[in-house]
């Protein structure tokens, strides 16, 4: 049997929430990890970690855009005037895995673009693959983010962009930051897509290139304000230049200037809920499918579980799971209950 | 019994690329080395030099004196070239971000010497725009680079008419992986956008130019496949002088000739029966001096055991007198091309020519070079042709004698010594370095330092030509990380763009399909019992930008399944344990090349501890002595790699079972 090490998820919170970075990391591995006993301590570390917290707290960026677009270099000029105004940031950065019948392995290198050369206590980035999930960002996202803002002043989720399938960033970033690349066809077919309701903030990057950014820029501004949009937010459109440091510090103000506008208007809890329920019911049917969430009532009855525990739904979230197991061990052959878990290796080696 | 007849041709420039520990020592052997008939000198400078810091500063912990000699300030320079007439002698630098400071610090002794630096004549490398692709010592961004290089390039034209300002490198490429069409055209590119950027200067008279043109040298590799190598010497010939008239319209031919120096393939050296390498190095040697046309204007041959550690005098010495049985015993100098007019050679020729053609428009078509390495097209196609040589290897379709076929060998006289056949630096050498370094800080003229130094920070910010204020600098006193770090303050310091997201065809360059499989099997069952994907990180600690090895690993371990975080390279130990824990790897992967491991390693390790992190598994891989493998498995690596294990596919499952046996699961039976 491995000796897996699995941290006892109480004092493991408490130390999260003190801002030890060696218990954010075992935090994360933990939310990571699927063996069964690792699935219940994370349900428990969530727990504790929302316990007592206000959904009012930190700020949850979500960046994206297509690929070579700069995002990195322009989440580390981001990162560099967070820092020197005093504020912490934890990362995560997502980045495609290759497909499952080619080992679904995945190179990680955003790390190289985002850290600075000197060593800095205020930073922390943890790299992801995105394990070929559809919508482009992994599911351990969401639960991740959550840890690192108990810790860090500023969470940043950044992930790759196609154009048509970043309907998940908006299910985990309270603010959303489209970078679009000057004359790129990528840029025209996300405003074509329609997924242009989903950005509260658009960077043009590589502003140095002159005419074709500013193009770029006139075809967003006359896309991104709809009349289906929030009202009282402007959706700015701003040119910057990541590597030149050119137009950072008025794109970096619009981040503050959203959150306080959602805060403002009472939406930041209201977003965190829905986004924490959108997850819940994503997970639930990645791992059973419409069949199993018919099997608990569908949608309508998952909606009102999770209405009752607004606060907590990691809790709700593995309370339903585990009542969806116990269905399909009753309508099913027990051992094609969940593809999720591997406790034999045996069979694969 | 025939007396060699007298009009033979002069010899090629005969060198040793060298030096090691300190100035010092490093002049005592160049005076050996040109006492034993070496006609020029080649100084290889370490890491710290090379990357624009001092010996004292943190990131040169350890990289002080190994893989070259520390050059921290002029009094180093003086004692480096003690006793040698500066003026009669020809001397190559390999130095490339820093080659305008070390470029003044030689004008500045010679001018401290009374030398007229018209005098002056040899080579700077200066190709800083191959080190993205390759070395991996660049420091600043491409734009700077490339005015660097036009500064230099505009100064000695007019102050040092003798020197080879820039030597545009295809020997990195080939060792990165390049086809001889790559290695043509992708030279012949960045010859194009260095001499673009002179010309866009204004700095240089329309008729001038040619000479300009003149001054550009290559430094040029040659490996075993000596027919094709040749024949890609005289396509780069024929190229360059097609290309310096219809694009720089140069008349004179004289001034459009193919001038290069070579060092001869280091990749294809082998660990396994390192004697084998004699013959190599001959065979390639042969491959630059017998075409005429094509021939070498200086040649530095590698010693026969590079690939196990640092060559001793007596390698070095054995390297110089292949070249001079060739120079001085064959009959190849009596001859005019022996190649011209066969039908062979020229068909051979022609098909180079037309694949490094296309390759050029192709590369032209995406805005040059510049913007080819930035997008990252060339560094893929590098990687990819090197995954195909490791395959065709691994597959045993390129055949290496004593690595992948004919391994059976009686035990060798030359490597049973007690100093395992290679020398060790002197251990004392860094914490000497720094010692005079600091003393040499406290005698200067502070003054004159920081007028020095703020010229220099101007005419960086004004354009200026950073020559000048440079030379200003070494004759002043001013330390190689004052200059390095002044023009970091103006200039930035480069990030590679890309980092490896290389997309390659992976049914192409996978190895035996069969094996990969039955590896990703056991990667993702490994990962399923420790309840995630397997993670791993790679990086560089220390200064050696050497990447290509780094890159393959985490290349291969991607194609097998692992989710690989692929730092880069000049890490500090603490920047890796720290991402060894914000990550959450299952193992560390380190590589060195520089020799500097055991003090790295062992930084690398305490600061796991630290951390926390000492249950998770280091490797490591580089050139590292047999008996340094050792003492660092008895420090806790659980596996050093060194060139002699060619088969990735054999160092993934190593590394698989590595990873199981730290999470307590059984290893798993070989896949051969």
């Amino acid at each position: 049997m491995p000796q897996v090490h699995l941290p006892d998820p109480e004092q493991l919170a408490s130390r999260i929430l003190r801002g030890e970075r060696a218990a954010v990391a075992a935090g994360l591995n933990l939310l990571d990890n699927k063996l069964a006993e690792a699935r219940n301590r994370s349900t428990r570390l969530l727990a504790a970690l929302a316990d007592g917290r206000s959904l009012n707290d930190g700020h949850l960026i979500g960046v994206t855009g297509p690929p070579g677009a700069g995002k990195s270099s322009l989440v580390a000029a981001m990162i560099r005037e967070w820092r020197l105004s005093g504020r912490t940031v934890g990362v995560l950065a997502v980045d495609p895995s290759s497909r499952p019948e080619l080992g679904g392995g995945a190179l990680l290198g955003d790390r190289i673009r985002i850290k600075n050369s000197s060593h800095d206590e205020g930073l922390f980035i943890r790299s992801l693959a995105n394990r070929n999930q559809l919508g482009g960002v992994a599911i351990e996202v969401w639960p991740m983010s959550w840890l690192l803002s108990a810790c860090f002043d500023i969470v940043v989720i950044e992930t790759v962009g196609v154009g048509q399938t970043e309907i998940d960033i908006a299910e985990i970033g309270d603010t959303v930051c489209y970078v679009a690349q000057p004359a790129s066809g990528d840029t025209i077919q996300y405003l074509k897509s329609g997924i242009i309701e989903i950005p509260d903030i658009f960077a043009v990057n590589k502003c140095d290139l002159g005419a074709p950014a500013r193009k770029t820029a006139s075809e967003i501004s006359r896309s991104a304000p709809r009349q289906d949009r929030r009202d009282d937010w402007d959706y700015p459109v701003c040119l910057v230049s990541a590597t030149m440091n050119t137009g950072i510090t008025p794109f970096h103000k619009h981040f503050d200037r959203h959150r306080k506008f959602l805060a403002d208007a009472g939406l930041l809890d209201k977003l965190r809920i829905r986004h924490q329920s959108a997850w819940v019911v994503r997970l639930l049917k990645e791992e059973f499918g419409t069949f199993g969430l018919e099997l608990i009532g569908g949608h309508a009855v998952i909606g009102e579980h999770l209405g009752k525990n607004q606060y907590n739904q990691f809790e709700e979230y593995e309370r339903m799971r585990k009542h969806i197991l116990s269905r399909f061990m009753s309508v099913n052959q027990p051992s094609s209950s969940t593809k999720k878990e591997h406790p034999d290796e045996q069979a694969t080696v | 019994m025939v007396a060699a007849r007298k009009n033979r041709d002069q010899p090629w420039l005969m060198r040793t690329y060298s030096g090691h520990s300190s100035a010092k020592a490093s002049n005592a052997l160049y005076r050996t080395n040109l006492a034993k008939g070496q006609t020029g000198l080649s100084v290889a400078f370490d890491l710290p030099t090379q990357t624009g810091y001092d010996a004292d500063s943190p990131l040169a912990r350890g990289e002080v004196g190994k893989v070259g000699v520390p050059i921290s300030h002029i009094e180093d320079m003086d004692q480096l070239f003690d006793q040698i007439p500066l003026d009669q002698m020809n001397t190559s630098m390999t130095i490339n971000a820093t080659a305008a400071w070390l470029l003044s610090l030689y004008i500045g002794l010679a001018q401290r010497r009374g030398i007229d630096p018209k005098k002056l004549s040899g080579t700077t490398q200066n190709d800083i725009i191959k080190e993205y692709l390759s070395r991996g010592t660049y420091i600043y961004p491409p734009g700077p680079s490339m005015r660097l290089i036009a500064d230099t390039i505009t100064y000695t034209v007019k102050h040092v008419p003798k020197w080879n300002p820039t030597n545009v490198c295809s020997y990195h490429l080939q060792e990165a992986g390049a086809s001889p069409v790559q290695e043509l055209a992708y030279a012949l590119c960045t010859a194009m956008a260095v001499l673009d950027r002179v010309k866009a200067s204004g700095e240089i008279k329309p008729d001038e130019f040619p000479q300009v043109v003149e001054r550009i040298s290559f430094f040029v590799n040659a490996g075993i496949r000596f027919v094709e190598e040749c024949c890609k010497l005289r396509a780069f010939g024929e190229m360059w002088d097609e290309l310096t008239l219809a694009r720089y319209k140069v008349e004179d031919p004289k001034l459009r000739r193919f001038r290069y120096g070579v060092q001869v393939n280091s990749l294809g050296l082998t660990e396994p029966q390192p004697e084998n390498n004699v013959q190599r190095i001959v065979l390639e040697m042969l491959a630059v001096v017998l075409s005429k046309r094509a021939r070498a204007r200086a040649i530095q041959l590698p010693a026969w055991n590079e690939a196990m550690g640092l060559p001793r005098p007596w390698d070095q010495q054995w390297a110089l007198r292949m070249q001079q049985v060739m120079a001085f015993e064959t009959d190849l100098l009596e001859y005019a091309d022996i190649l011209d007019g066969s039908p062979v050679i020229a068909a051979k020729v022609s098909e180079l020519i037309e694949g490094a053609r296309r390759e050029i428009e192709n590369v032209e078509a995406q805005g040059g070079i510049i913007a080819a390495i930035e997008s990252g097209y060339i560094k893929r196609e590098l990687v990819g042709s090197h995954m195909n040589r490791l395959r065709a290897i691994e597959s045993g379709d390129l055949k290496i004698i004593g690595v992948n076929c004919f391994q059976e060998t009686a035990e060798s006289p030359l490597t049973g010594g007690s100093d395992g056949a290679i020398m060790k630096t002197n251990p004392a050498a860094e914490r000497e370095q720094i010692e005079r370094l600091q003393a040499h800080r406290k005698s200067r003229n502070g003054d004159e330092v920081g007028a020095a130094l703020q010229g220099l920070t101007d005419a960086a910010k004004s354009g200026d030509n950073i020559m000048p204020s440079s030379i200003r600098c070494a004759v002043a006193g001013v330390t190689t990380g004052e200059w390095g770090d002044s023009l970091r303050k103006v200039f930035g310091e480069f990030r590679p763009p890309t980092g490896i997201d290389i997309a390659i065809d992976s049914r192409e360059v996978l190895g035996k399909r069969d094996q990969v499989t039955d590896l990703r099997a056991r990667v993702a069952s490994t990962g399923n019992a420790v309840g995630r994907p397997l993670k791993l990180l790679v990086g560089k600690p220390g200064l050696d930008g050497h990447s290509n090895g780094a890159e393959q690993v985490a290349v291969k371990a991607r194609d097998v399944g692992f989710e690989v975080v692929y730092d880069g390279i000049r890490l500090t130990p603490q920047q890796i344990a720290q991402a060894a824990q914000e990550e959450g790897v299952h193992m560390v992967g380190l590589s060195i090349l520089s020799g500097s491991h055991m003090e790295l390693v062992e930084s690398v390790l305490q600061e796991l501890r630290l951390r926390d992190l000492a249950n998770v598994p280091v490797i490591v891989g580089g050139i590292v002595p047999r008996e340094d493998a050792e003492k660092l498995t008895a420090l806790g690596v659980k596996a050093v790699y060194t060139p002699k294990d060619f088969n990735l596919n054999a160092i993934m499952e190593d590394m698989v079972n590595v990873i199981r046996e730290s999470n307590g699961l059984a290893r798993l039976a070989s896949l051969h």
